[in-house]
């Protein structure tokens, strides 16, 4: 099994700590893993975007050139896509903020929410580990079950609060594909 | 997977490796893409009671680190390629004054101040010394987080034990991503043994005082302190030649890669095989020295060669000298920051063997 997934958004919606902890999720469930960001100088509103490998033998190039799995968190994001998802692979995207899909026939589109699920649940800052969540049902690469002791470990403990937060986004996020 | 196998960044990897390795004295200077690793060393050096210095300047940090060597402890500096430029003046003095030390370029692309996305176009100037004068330094290649860190911390005893620095060549891209990487032993300081030929000390010891000097003006004298070092340089290499081969044997074509871009080949190796395209992947683990014999040997059986690099072609010619004119070699490289892709390679393979 490898998964290979490319995650495009803007700075500040969570792409980074997305694939972080995507990956961290999946060295606790023996797989083997690279992450390796692309992002702007900017803090907020720059491109944010990762290359996410995950799989059970050794993974040769870091970088994704033709994606399993491709995450659309902004519509700026959507050429990116087009252009890297592998034929007949998943896209998922942001439909708060992407108005139009990738032009991708071939692809399986899943449109997810996470904005109004984040604010549903209490946070728009979570829209990040709705998808995370969604990537997990689509592709099932990545099953998510030691999530809660992966947040325990990289949340220090008085902010150990926003764990129910994010284990309910990543739920609402599997419930919406 | 085993807890004991921790997610982290190719810099901090290093650094992290270094600090188990016995490094008692870090000095640096800031640089993109490898400011993680002097950050590591900044906040985890002083706790440990070990020396941390931001130097004002790269040649600053890399003469603090000859000043350390000289007195026997374990040294390191770190930069990217244009602060890899500025040390090359204290690194040929570390050589002349046969100091151990440990040098990590997590290179960036040229030339000029270039661009800070991954390269590996410092071949050259890693491989065949850097600064002015007859010298080598040791040369090792990581190609992962894990390899970034053994290397590193296999780096300070290879060093101690030839009395030659040890460079540790990344790029950027090895020092960016995060990988899990299971770290080697702490190793105590204080148990590592006493170098005879240390600086100072001599009053305590009640000896002569040693003399640590790159400088000789008496031509017959530093001629033969030269040709003695080559000598040395011959049971290096004898005994450090490092390399990994990937289904080489029945290969119609070997792909000859280090660092990152052996992971690229590696993946169109994968590729071209699911695809009945018999490729193998030859990957240097030490550039310094160069594992020129086994490639002449490959060459004598026939094979042919594809030199794959993140630069114009560097390593490429040293494949040409270990082959000798026995065998095709043919080079695909980027540059500029620009790291080949699987497809790419491939398509490279595919196209030279139709030829």
């Amino acid at each position: 099994m490898i998964e290979k997934t490319y995650m495009a958004g803007f700075g500040g919606q969570g792409i980074i700590s997305l694939g972080q902890m995507w990956v961290y999720c999946a060295m606790k469930e023996g797989l083997q893993v690279t992450f390796f960001p692309a992002y702007g100088a900017e803090k907020r509103g720059g491109i944010a975007r990762a290359s996410v490998i995950v799989s059970d033998a050794e993974i040769a190039s870091p970088l994704v050139t033709k994606a399993h799995s491709v995450i659309v968190m902004s519509q700026d994001s959507v050429p990116i896509a087009e252009e890297i998802c592998a034929p007949g692979g998943v896209i998922l995207v942001n439909s708060s903020l992407v108005k139009a899909d990738p032009a991708r026939p071939d692809a399986r589109i899943i449109r997810v929410p996470c904005n109004e699920i984040a604010e549903r649940i209490g946070d728009v800052r979570i829209a990040n580990m709705v998808m995370m969540g969604a990537l997990s049902q689509a592709t099932g690469a990545v099953k998510l079950d030691h999530f809660e002791a992966v947040l325990k470990s990289f949340f220090p403990p008085a902010k150990h609060g926003l764990i129910p937060m994010n284990l309910a986004a990543v739920a609402a996020g599997r419930k919406a594909v | 997977m085993a807890d004991d196998i921790r997610l982290m960044k190719g810099n901090e990897a290093i650094g992290e490796a270094a600090i188990r390795a016995g490094c008692v004295a870090y000095f640096g200077y800031p640089i993109t893409p490898q400011n993680e690793l002097t950050a590591y060393m900044a906040a985890n050096m002083f706790p440990k009671g070990r020396t941390f210095i931001q130097a004002e300047s790269e040649t600053s940090a890399i003469n603090m680190v000859y000043g350390a060597a000289a007195t026997g402890a374990r040294a390191m500096t770190s930069s990217s390629s244009p602060g890899i430029s500025l040390k090359q003046e204290g690194i040929s003095y570390l050589c002349g004054a046969d100091l151990p030390a440990v040098i990590v370029n997590v290179a960036r692309s040229g030339p000029g101040l270039g661009g800070i996305s991954p390269s590996q176009g410092d071949y050259f100037q890693s491989t065949r010394g850097g600064g002015h004068g007859d010298y080598y330094t040791i040369v090792l290649a990581p190609k992962s987080v894990q390899e970034s860190a053994d290397l590193t911390y296999e780096a300070f005893a290879l060093s101690d034990k030839y009395r030659i620095p040890v460079l540790v060549l990344a790029d950027g891209l090895i020092g960016q991503m995060m990988e899990g990487v299971k770290l080697p032993a702490p190793i105590d300081p204080a148990s590592l043994p006493k170098k005879a030929w240390a600086a100072g000390r001599q009053a305590e010891e009640g000896r002569a005082p040693n003399h640590v000097s790159s400088m000789n003006l008496v031509p017959e004298e530093l001629e033969a302190l030269n040709i003695a070092r080559f000598k040395h340089y011959e049971t290096v290499k004898k005994e450090l030649c490092r390399y990994e081969e990937v289904q080489v044997e029945d290969a119609d074509i070997v792909l000859v890669a280090y660092g990152t871009s052996a992971r690229v080949s590696l993946g169109a190796l994968q590729a071209a095989r699911a695809m009945g395209v018999k490729v193998g992947l030859f990957r240097p683990i030490t550039l310094w020295p160069f594992p020129y014999d086994r490639l002449n040997a490959l060459a004598k059986r026939g094979k042919r060669f594809l030199a794959v690099e993140m630069s114009m072609g560097q390593m490429v010619e040293d494949v040409r000298l270990a082959t000798n004119g026995q065998a095709p070699v043919d080079f695909y490289g980027r540059c500029g920051g620009m790291v080949p892709s699987e497809e790419e390679v491939l398509a490279e393979v595919q196209r030279l063997l139709a030829r």
